[in-house]
């Protein structure tokens, strides 16, 4: 009988122990760690949860203020990568899952979680390419433009009442602008890697961003108009009293302002149906076509990390941000649920609709986008004018309204469970042979 | 090759003449599309000469993909080369095998059987299902969604299972020989074949809700590309490209040959529903409307399909005698066409092929200028060509 040995290999260098320990305990431990990944998800959520507690009540007001900062950017940091990694992967589940297919099944066993991880590592191993003829100190660069401020923008974001980094006076500017910078790197990318193809993507990113910022900017700023704060804490806390107090639902033009916020948001994190700078079926891999390795992976985590970065904004500014749809309940987790569900849908239209094509983008914004989120933020402010107690009709009036948007929203939101429900209920008709197998229930 | 030549908008040796400051020069950009292209359907290359986005020039170049197909022809014997047929386009290789086999056998007067005809009709008109599936999911693709290729796979699918179970092959059957086909579908094949149809017809509903009727889909395809009729005729555009234009002309129904006159279809044409006739999108709907066509000629066949032997007897060395013949037959890209010149030997004298992908490909350099970059990929992908075909 044919048996196969394991060659020997004389590792050399400081991961000779590691690689001892992983030979030697590797074939028990893997396995045991994915036998009860389960298991070990829930206790690491948590001993995380203890820890932040702990350090929260006793540890952080022991330390110097750098320390605090220090090990809030760290966590900061590692929350980012989780939210990119988890997105990656979701994608790829998502995008599985409406196509009737099953997404990654094998990496790390249980629905391939591991893929992103093992993706990442792949990545990391890659050679570290850059084209003879590119402008190589920018080509090197561009990638850290666009990811660093894609992470800053997370220093202003209040995933709870405490639970921010710096909170500012000027939050919303801060992160609208942190967002923005991402172009550059973009820009920067496409210019330096001396490919029309990436060039073309630049400009695309470029015109599509500069325009879209406007009518995004201007949504928010309804909201801002009717706070009368820019501070993303004060917008949040003042949405503490249910669902109903959530700005979405407190004039009609805030409700049509979440709309037009979402479009342009899509437009400005470079997704469906506005993906034009890598549209893949016209410019090969648009700005990023020569970046490969660690260097691409740059381009996408900035990419995921914008799209739960103006999900957030959204459920900030929007939705209630931390606070639970009844009164009382406030916690982070609320925060992370509904930016979840706002990327969800990111990712649901991403694999629905067909790309628009670049004189339609900015047909789009210029001449309805744009024109209307001006209504908006008009129609807002003339709101706020007669919304107050000197005018009991008009108060009324707004509180009908503000009762109808209610349920408006409740009814979207029933309408969407129903679907879902209904897409349940028929899985077997919606999916492939082969998805079929492995449903629930099946 | 060629040498492309710049044109300046703005020439340069007119900068020097403080006309036009110099720090607003423009030039047009010669862009390279191809041959490795996610878009281009394969190795074709098309250079493309932008001004920004605006395409004003692009010409194909092709030939990436030549094997000497017809030079390949004179050295084989007839049979031999019916495999070679299934590589000229290969998402529709039933249709090449029995454009050559009906070649062959209109010169040798070989009569093949009635129930080798229905069997032909059933395959030929399968394979057009799963062609035009692919076209309409990759046209998809080059929008820019992906999810209904996906969806048209899993349907093609169950076509290429159909062709397994009754030839062996997933795609390059040389199922349908000389005189008839190779062999008897299996017990059972028609019955699962009218499970498919039955599986099948509710889901082009499914992709017309998906894609065709998207607005976002039509704003892309409606109105770009306009191939006028005169256009069209002058080009000799056949197939969908053709009746996208309005005009209905279909081998089918115009020169019937495979008992293809029992049957009872419709030619569909582009009426210009979503901007003007003969635009990408009158051409992605005719493929859409034409597997709905099929769909009726395959029940028909399975009703009419006799029992009886599926080969007439044609010796294994085929000997045809000397002559000529140029037989054409509706392919799901258009008309596939075999000039055939037999000295009386064993393998052909001479083979030409009018591959229709490479007649439709020649109507692109008139239809792209003043196109936007983007809808280069929606005319290559509403004349839909295979690359296989274009080169031999």
């Amino acid at each position: 009988m044919f048996t196969y040995e394991r060659p020997k290999v004389e590792y050399k260098g400081l991961s000779r122990p590691i690689v001892r320990l992983a030979n030697k305990w590797g074939p028990i431990g893997i396995p045991l760690l994915l036998r009860f990944a389960w298991g070990i998800f829930f206790a690491a959520l948590v001993f995380v949860v203890a820890f932040v507690w702990l350090v929260g009540r006793f540890v952080n007001p022991l330390l110097p203020w750098f320390v605090r900062d220090l090990v809030v950017v760290v966590g900061l940091l590692a929350f980012v990568c989780i939210v990119a990694i988890i997105g990656i992967w979701g994608e790829r589940k998502v995008s599985g899952r409406i196509q009737s297919r099953l997404g990654p099944m094998r990496t790390g066993a249980w629905h391939g979680w591991a893929q992103s991880l093992a993706d990442g590592l792949k990545f990391v191993q890659k050679e570290d390419l850059i084209p003879q003829d590119a402008d190589k100190p920018l080509f090197r660069l561009a990638p850290y433009v666009a990811l660093v401020p894609a992470f800053c923008a997370y220093l202003a974001i209040p995933f709870g009442i405490g639970w921010v980094f710096h909170d500012s006076d000027v939050g919303l500017l801060f992160v609208l602008a942190m967002l923005s910078i991402e172009v550059l790197g973009v820009i920067m990318g496409g210019w330096a890697s001396n490919s029309k193809w990436s060039l073309y993507g630049a400009m695309r990113e470029g015109c599509q961003l500069v325009s879209y910022e406007i009518p995004m900017g201007l949504s928010l700023l309804a909201a801002v108009a009717s706070v009368g704060s820019l501070s993303l804490v004060e917008l949040g806390r003042v949405q503490d009293h249910g669902w109903w107090s959530w700005l979405l639902f407190q004039n009609p033009f805030l409700f049509l302002a979440f709309f037009t916020y979402y479009i342009a948001s899509l437009a400005s994190c470079k997704r469906s149906p506005f993906d034009l700078p890598e549209g893949e079926s016209e410019l090969v891999a648009g700005f990023h076509t020569e970046y490969s390795g660690f260097r691409f992976v740059m381009f996408f985590f900035a990419e995921y990390a914008g799209m739960f970065a103006v999900s957030a904004l959204a459920t900030v500014i929007f939705l209630g941000g931390w606070n639970s749809p009844v009164p009382g309940l406030a916690s982070p987790l609320w925060f992370v649920i509904k930016s979840t569900f706002l990327v969800w849908v990111q990712m649901w239209v991403r694999w629905t609709l067909p790309r628009i094509r670049i004189d339609q983008v900015m047909h789009a914004c210029v001449k309805y986008l744009l024109p209307f989120t001006l209504l908006l933020f008009v129609g807002s402010s003339l709101w706020q004018l007669y919304d107050n107690p000197d005018h009991p009709l008009f108060e009324g009036f707004a509180a009908v309204l503000r009762f109808g948007l209610g349920c408006l929203g409740l009814l979207l939101l029933g309408l969407y469970f129903a679907g879902a429900a209904y897409g349940f209920y028929h899985r077997n008709q919606l999916v492939g042979q082969m998805v079929r197998k492995h449903l629930p229930g099946a | 090759m060629k040498e492309i030549e710049l044109q300046y908008r703005h020439p340069p040796d007119l900068l020097h003449d403080g006309e036009i400051p110099s720090d607003i020069r423009t030039e047009e950009l010669v862009l390279n599309m191809g041959p490795q292209h996610p878009s281009t359907h394969g190795v074709l290359r098309v250079v493309l000469q932008t001004d920004g986005e605006l395409v004003l020039k692009a010409t194909p170049y092709m030939g990436y993909l030549h094997r000497c197909a017809e030079k390949i022809a004179e050295k084989v014997s007839y049979r031999q080369f019916t495999p070679y047929t299934d590589r000229l386009d290969y998402l529709a290789a039933m249709n090449n095998n029995l454009g050559f086999a009906l070649a062959v056998e209109k010169l040798g007067g070989i009569e093949t059987p009635p129930r080798a005809d229905y069997l032909r009709v059933i395959f030929a008109e399968l394979n057009r299902i799963a062609s035009h599936l692919m076209a309409t999911g990759s046209y998809g693709l080059d929008m820019g969604a992906f999810t209904p290729l996906i969806y048209c796979f899993r349907e093609r699918e169950w076509v290429m299972d159909l062709f397994e179970a009754a030839s062996g092959a997933r795609l390059t059957y040389s199922y349908i020989t000389i005189g008839g086909v190779r062999e008897d579908v299996p017990p059972g094949w028609v019955g699962r074949c009218r499970e498919f149809l039955d599986y099948f017809e509710p889901k082009i509903t499914e992709y017309n809700n998906l894609l065709s009727f998207n607005h976002i889909f039509i704003n892309r395809t409606g109105n770009v590309g306009i191939c006028p009729p005169e256009l069209a005729v002058a080009y000799g555009l056949t197939g969908p490209c053709v009746r996208g234009s309005g005009i209905p002309w279909d081998l089918r129904k115009a020169t019937p040959y495979c008992r293809y006159d029992e049957f009872d279809f419709d030619i569909p044409v582009g009426r210009g529903e979503n901007g003007a006739v003969g635009d990408c999108w009158d051409r992605y709907f005719v493929r859409v409307q034409e597997m709905v066509q099929s769909v009726r000629i395959i029940r028909q066949a399975l009703d009419k399909l006799v029992e009886g032997p599926v080969q007439a007897k044609v010796p294994r060395m085929v000997k045809l005698p000397a002559g000529e013949v140029y037989c054409e037959v509706e392919n799901p890209r258009g008309q596939l066409g075999f000039h055939l010149v037999s000295d009386g030997g064993t393998s052909p004298y001479r083979l030409k092929i009018r591959g229709p992908s490479f007649c439709n490909l020649s109507v692109l350099p008139v239809l792209a200028p003043n196109c936007l970059l983007a809808d280069i990929a929606a005319l290559l992908g509403s004349i839909d060509i295979v690359m296989g075909e274009v080169d031999r």
